[in-house]
């Protein structure tokens, strides 16, 4: 059987590194995506229309604002389904003890975490409150305020990282992240512009209609960090002790 | 630009080795480290060609959250892969 599936893996890779040579070289101006009008004009008018620096962020969170909303919600419905299969999933049955591991938590690692936790969650804030300069913005925030929770579960335990962040108030956070964005979206809507058309705030926003979406982008970035870190951090308990919650790695 | 050929085949050889190892190894945990070790060397890929925010989030989801989950689950299930 082994040996038969072989054949097609080698088949289909064979195949795609066959198509592969039909990519333009590494930073061809004459390929398309340099070439096309929309990179043109993104790369003209980022800058005057939004005044945020870096395009990455202005793209994903303004000028294709309805597909990271979307992206959001489906990391939303992730973690939701996670939860979903797994709560009760193992009611009646024992836990299995084939890796069990000493409980006690380590003096050095714990200590070391301590001074870790809070410059890791300064550098979460750091990242999503930069992402309009540097690279960055809501999601790698977000995925790295999940990390330093699963950091605390690791190093102590999972009861020791719930009591800081209780999974219901992990659900409250990630919904309160989405209805954020979808808040931004829906006043700019209020305001006489489209959905998630940020330039419509600056009528209750003391700025210019670029400044605007400068902030509104902002904004949408907090509402996506809220989502992911929760999720993140839920995700990881739910899977970590099949969905009891207690006793987890 | 010599030098950033040969960083690009090293890498590229390390990926496919990791890529290859990662199902090799009969050992589940092996296996999940391997693969963000698989990860981090995509992030470096990509911070080399400048697309550092695609760079950032396979560091922190690929390399970082996804072993995370991946070794928690693996502490479920029995650790030698069957095939």
């Amino acid at each position: 059987m082994k040996v038969l599936s072989i054949i097609p893996v080698l088949a289909i890779g064979g195949l795609l590194l066959w198509a592969a040579q039909d990519f333009p070289k590494w930073g061809d101006v004459k390929s398309p995506a340099s070439n096309s009008p929309v990179s043109s004009h993104f790369i003209g008018n980022t800058g005057v229309d939004t005044e945020v620096p870096n395009m990455v962020t202005a793209v994903l969170a303004d000028y294709r604002g309805f597909d990271t909303m979307f992206e959001t919600v489906v990391v939303f419905i992730a973690g939701m389904a996670v939860i979903a299969i797994l709560k009760g999933s193992t009611k009646g049955r024992p836990r299995r003890k084939d890796h069990e591991v000493e409980a006690e938590p380590d003096l050095i690692v714990t200590n070391t975490v301590r001074l870790i936790v809070p410059v890791l969650q300064i550098f979460a804030f750091y990242v999503l409150a930069h992402g309009h300069v540097s690279p960055g913005g809501g999601f790698q925030g977000g995925v790295v305020m999940g990390a330093s929770f699963i950091l605390i579960a690791l190093s102590w335990d999972l009861e020791k990282a719930i009591s800081r962040f209780p999974i219901e108030r992990c659900l409250t956070v990630a919904v309160l992240g989405i209805l954020i964005y979808g808040g931004i979206g829906l006043l700019s809507m209020l305001l006489g512009g489209e959905f998630l058309d940020y330039a419509e705030l600056e009528r209750v926003l003391p700025v210019s209609r670029e400044m605007a979406r400068y902030h509104a982008m902002l904004g949408v970035e907090i509402g996506v960090g809220f989502t992911v870190s929760a999720i993140m951090f839920a995700l990881y308990a739910n899977l970590a002790s099949e969905g009891r919650l207690k006793e987890g790695l | 630009m010599i030098g950033l050929e040969i960083f690009n085949t090293f890498i590229l050889l390390l990926l496919v080795v990791a890529a290859t190892a990662s199902l090799w190894v009969k050992d589940l945990l092996v296996s999940a480290v391997v693969f963000g070790i698989y990860s981090f060397l995509m992030c470096l890929l990509w911070a080399e060609m400048g697309a550092v925010d695609v760079a950032f989030t396979e560091a922190t989801v690929g390399a970082g959250i996804s072993t995370v989950v991946l070794v928690a689950t693996v502490f479920h299930l029995r650790r030698k892969s069957n095939d």
